[in-house]
């Protein structure tokens, strides 16, 4: 009686977890499924026009914006963020108060809507510094809200190290310094890698923080303070209009493969530069 | 001669006083042996010819430890000390990058460059360490993908490859196998000639096989220091007894 009162509950237990399983991967599928259909038909050449006009509604300059925005972005970001984690994890004395401090302040500003940066940098890029509308504006509004992103994952990523590593470098006389740029970071690499892909996720994801600060400018310019939209953002004018949403489907199918791109890259120079198994 | 000469070492962890007032003198050339119970402060000694507790945050020492007539507490550079006073630990930690990166990562640190340098050093090393035959063919692979005991073999070679005059070694095949065990007790006896070896260990009939003197630890004191056999033959205090044939707690 009791074991196949046991094996029922099992089974149940088991469909369930199979049907939330079910559930989550057609939720994707049928929304890759739902733009794929929409926008494939206006997927045609004249999207991939150098230059964009009211006529062929290009995604071309947008999608160069996009990679423009979230190499500034993460060129600013990453160098600070995996800096400080660095300092924080390896340099920084158990118990301090200021270490405490920056956790506390990461943790909160990873929490907050995304709308609040851009309104941050509207103020303070856009209008204080007068940088005005600019991809510059926009990639320093970007980098302060992955900030917080890409400090904890390296944090983690250099937590999880394990400690005799950093004995047996010290061991051999290697400093502090040494260990840490070619025993530690070289170990924390994927980990850190993983941070950086998030980043991206949310950098070309990202609309509401840019609209105040990038603007909409659908042409790309090289100059950083030249305004720009991305592709998130594109969509976004586009649906707004209301005159294009086909082609705002076609733009989220390439947005989509990019984001896929970038991920894929990253995830292959993850694998060169850090730890072969 | 003596390789170590350590006088009036107090060390404190915060307030807790993990080594009493040791006075030991380590003779060059020998394998010296440190047993004792569970928290007794082996490894805390051993780490404090090496200034591996310098890593350690709240931890104090007073007295002098001296390396051939050196003070390495007083204007000592640590990273150079590490170099002469090489260490092995209970785990091995081969670094995740290849055999020969393993082994000239210390070379390196101490600003030797040159390639055919290198690979002097690299397969002096290694032969040294009784482990060139299993890794000649292999050494551009990642020194994870060797067993337990040859990564053990490698973090020897890895030590030796800073031509240290000393060598510590906590409990160095405490996570091997008996056969494994075997290979780094004979290759201990072949290093015995060219440096001063001590070597921390809970096996009795290791310590009785490979080393020369033995000294014994209970609660932060050395109790007893002599040559193995006596120690283990006619040992002078009761307490040294009651642990070496095993009536201690
Ligand atoms: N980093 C530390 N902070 C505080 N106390 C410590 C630290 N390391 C060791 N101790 C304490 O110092 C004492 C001696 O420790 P030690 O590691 O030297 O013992 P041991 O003789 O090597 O023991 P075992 O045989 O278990 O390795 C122990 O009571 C231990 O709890
Ligand atoms: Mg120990």
């Amino acid at each position: 009686m009791r074991k196949a009162k046991l094996k029922l509950s099992e089974r149940i237990l088991r469909a369930l977890t199979w049907a939330a399983a079910f559930l989550t991967a057609s939720v994707l599928v049928f929304i890759v499924g739902f733009i794929f259909i929409k926008g494939l038909p206006y997927l045609k050449p004249s999207l991939f026009a150098w230059n964009y006009n009211s006529e062929n509604v290009s995604l071309m300059p947008a999608l160069i914006s996009t990679v423009y925005m979230t190499f500034l972005s993460l060129l600013a970001a990453v160098p600070l963020g995996v800096f400080s984690a660095i300092f924080l994890t390896e340099y920084s004395k158990r118990g301090n108060k200021f270490v405490a401090l920056v956790r506390v302040t990461a943790e909160t500003l990873s929490g907050i809507p995304s709308i609040v940066y851009g309104l941050f940098g509207m103020l303070f890029f856009v209008n204080f510094l007068k940088w005005r509308y600019s991809v510059l504006a926009g990639a320093f509004t970007l980098s302060i809200m992955i900030l917080p992103l890409i400090l904890r994952s390296t944090e983690e990523a250099i937590i999880a190290v394990p400690d005799n590593l950093r004995e047996g470098a010290f061991g051999l006389g290697a400093g502090r310094l040494r260990t840490v740029f070619k025993i530690v970071l070289p170990s924390a690499a994927p980990g850190i890698f993983a941070g950086i892909i998030l980043a991206i996720g949310r950098i070309a994801g990202e609309t509401a923080a840019l609209i105040y600060t990038a603007g909409t400018v659908a042409q790309f310019s090289v100059n950083p303070m030249e305004s720009a939209r991305t592709l998130s953002v594109h969509m976004y004018a586009l649906s707004n209009e209301g005159l294009h949403t086909g082609e705002g489907y076609a733009t989220a199918i390439v947005l989509l493969l990019l984001v896929i791109l970038i991920n894929a890259a990253s995830a292959w120079a993850a694998k060169r530069i850090g730890v072969k198994k | 001669m003596n390789c170590f000469e350590i006088k009036n070492l107090d060390l404190f962890y915060g307030g807790f006083q993990a080594l009493k007032k040791i006075n030991m003198e380590i003779e060059a050339g020998m394998i010296s042996a440190f047993i004792g119970p569970s928290g007794c402060g082996k490894s805390t000694l051993l780490k404090t010819l090496n200034r591996m507790n310098d890593i350690i945050e709240g931890c104090k020492i007073t007295g002098s430890v001296r390396l051939y007539g050196e003070d390495i507490y007083n204007g000592a550079d640590v990273n150079l000390l590490r170099k002469r006073v090489g260490m092995v630990f209970q785990k091995p930690n081969p670094f995740p990058m290849s055999v020969y990166d393993n082994i000239a990562f210390g070379p390196r640190t101490h600003g030797i460059k040159a390639r055919c340098e290198l690979d002097a050093v690299v397969e002096n090393s290694l032969r040294n360490a009784a482990i060139w035959d299993e890794v000649k063919d292999r050494l551009k692979k990642s020194a994870l993908g060797l067993s337990g005991g040859q990564q053990q073999r490698l973090c020897i070679a890895r030590a030796l490859a800073g031509s240290p005059e000393a060598l510590l070694l906590d409990e160095p095949t405490s996570a091997l196998d008996p056969i494994s065990t075997g290979k780094i007790e004979e290759l201990l006896l072949t290093l015995r000639e060219k440096y001063s070896i001590i070597i921390v260990t809970h096996n009795m009939q290791q310590a009785a096989r490979i080393s020369d003197s033995t000294a014994f630890f209970l609660h932060g004191e050395v109790i007893e220091k002599s040559d193995t056999k006596t120690i283990f033959a006619r040992p002078a205090d009761k307490r040294t007894e009651d642990y070496i044939t095993g009536r201690f707690g």
